[in-house]
């Protein structure tokens, strides 16, 4: 049931107990206790919205920022990664295999506002020995969902044998 | 001047769903539960797969069959889904949809006045197919307190010594039923003790809910009498593409392919190597769309019967049918009203068939959004009637 609901839930986060219920063939309660269950054990981390900020007018820049660190004796890289999270900036963090050690998603509100975060903030932490940062220009897909140059026409004819 | 036209062709009744589609055509801005294709598009690798082949240059014929690649792998899902083996060098073909599988089958083993058993209500194509091939169509009545399935009994009460071939329409369109193994079991032991053919269009075998698709041609003593339909309009969400394929001994087979070749010559090649990928790598996709189809049809099912329509539960295709005896209208009153009145169009029970008659049927090929959107309609429309 657990990953049912899930996967239900990673495609919409604003179906209900109720609805999921049906959908899924359960009892509603019994999706409704599953749920806050996940949410206590943190495995549902929260309901955000997917966004196209393109189509709004408000400014948005996003980054994606490679980030080389020297991993600390004892912590690895949990430490060094935690300092650049707690930044309000930071949209999301990863620690990657290959040429870098990190990813950082930056989102401000400028390039100027990127650009010195990275500046004065992130290649100023002792342990990141380089960064290489990567500006968005468009977003295509995110979340397993077409953004830009999507059609919601049905294109079908309206009654088919 | 003479007249032009062949009587048999005139005299053939335009389908049903035709008329009703030019008056939903007619009205701007209606939302439509009328559709038998799937909303997905096709899975992009096998599109891909297409695009590269043309990229290639692979735009001539194929054999008249089809790709051997395509009718091997054909073999091994046949093998693997339906327990059945067929030899992809003289049993298996490629047709144009599974409709012209349908229109050759019927074509290759009917002479005049042989008897073509159709349960009713079906897909349209059947009865003019059989009326286009010489036969006689014997019309099976399915009933809603069998949950539209065939019995031994309907079964046995039509056959008469003319009587040469059963068409099995299961998982059915419209009705959404299924042939459970119990079911087929006696259905067969009939066909055989009364030496008939059958024509099984199993088209919808992969939406099937609850359980797995059991193919008639799976059952001892019946592949040699069973032409076997499929196609990856439904399964693939590849209507567009025209791929459909037909299993059979080769007795029939290669009398199907001599039609197949001076009428068509072969299938698209494009859609051929795009249907070779779709076997090889779409099992996935598959599931996943059953997934999908499988929580709208629980989906509408409750909300139908909470706003007050007696529903038969459908384990297969993507429709429901539900029963509007109870409101005092014919189908076709209904749905003329619905449209009219609140814009939604389903279809007609009658469009398949008279029996039909009573009933809607409401397709699930849509977002879970969208039938929301249209049921909402729907529960207005309901609640002015009572």
């Amino acid at each position: 049931m657990r990953n049912a609901i899930l996967k239900a839930l990673d495609k919409n986060s604003k179906r209900t107990p109720k609805e999921l219920a049906v959908m899924l063939g359960y009892e509603e309660e019994a999706v409704r206790q599953e749920i806050t269950q996940m949410e206590k054990e943190h495995i549902i981390c929260g309901y955000p919205t997917l966004i196209n900020w393109d189509k709004t007018d408000l400014e948005r820049v996003s980054a994606w920022i490679e980030v080389k660190v020297t991993p600390q004796r004892g912590q690895g890289f949990d430490k060094i990664a935690e300092r650049i999270y707690k930044f309000d900036e930071v949209e999301s963090v990863y620690l990657i295999s290959g040429e870098f050690d990190l990813a950082v998603m930056i989102e401000g509100k400028s390039m100027r506002e990127v650009a010195n975060f990275v500046s004065s903030k992130l290649s100023t932490l002792e342990s990141v020995l380089s960064t290489s940062t990567n500006f968005m220009l468009k977003k295509y897909k995110e979340h397993g969902m077409e953004i830009a140059g999507v059609s919601t026409e049905d294109e079908r004819m309206l009654i088919t044998p | 001047m003479r007249n032009p036209l062949s009587q048999k062709v005139v005299g053939l009744q335009p389908s049903g769903i035709r008329k009703f589609f030019d008056l939903v055509s007619e009205m701007e801005d209606a939302i439509s539960l009328g559709v038998g294709e799937p909303d997905f598009d096709t899975p992009w690798h096998i599109r891909e797969e297409g695009i590269y082949s043309l990229e290639k240059g692979r735009t001539f014929y194929t054999s008249n069959a089809g790709l051997k690649e395509l009718k091997e792998e054909i073999s091994k899902y046949l093998h693997r889904h339906c327990q059945v083996q067929y030899q992809p060098k003289d049993e298996i073909m490629v047709t144009v949809g599974g409709s012209e599988a349908i229109d050759l089958a019927l074509r290759a083993m009917l002479d005049p006045g042989d008897e073509v058993l159709l349960p009713m209500p079906s897909y349209v194509s059947y009865l003019p197919c059989v009326i286009l091939s010489d036969g006689v169509p014997v019309e099976i009545e399915l009933k809603e307190e069998d949950q539209f399935k065939l019995t031994k009994e309907a079964l046995l009460a039509k056959i008469t010594p003319k009587t040469k071939v059963l068409v099995m329409p299961f998982p059915n369109n419209p009705t959404g039923a299924i042939m459970t193994r119990e079911d087929l079991q006696e259905i067969v032991e009939v066909v055989i003790e009364k030496d008939l053919y059958v024509i099984s269009d199993e088209i919808y075998s992969e939406l099937t809910y609850g359980g797995q698709h059991v193919s008639i041609a799976s059952f001892s003593g019946m592949r040699e009498r069973t032409v076997l339909i499929n196609g990856f309009s439904k399964s693939f969400a590849m209507t567009g593409w025209r791929m459909g394929y037909a299993a059979a001994p080769v007795l029939i087979l290669e009398q199907m392919l001599k039609i197949h070749q001076f009428a068509i010559m072969c299938a698209p090649t494009t859609s051929q190597y795009a249907a070779v990928e779709a076997l090889r790598n779409g099992e996935e996709d598959v599931a996943s769309m059953r997934e999908a189809y499988d929580q709208r049809r629980r989906f509408l099912i409750h909300e139908l019967r909470r706003i007050g329509f007696e529903v038969f539960e459908p384990f297969g295709a993507f429709y429901v049918f539900p029963s509007i005896k109870k409101f005092g209208m014919t189908s076709n009153e209904f749905a003329t009203r619905l449209l009219e009145e609140e814009k939604v169009a389903v279809v007609p029970g009658t469009a398949f068939g008279a029996c039909g008659e009573g009933f809607l049927r409401i397709s699930y090929a849509y977002s879970i959004d969208s039938l929301k959107i249209a049921l909402e309609r729907i529960e207005k429309f309901i609640s002015r009637l009572s």
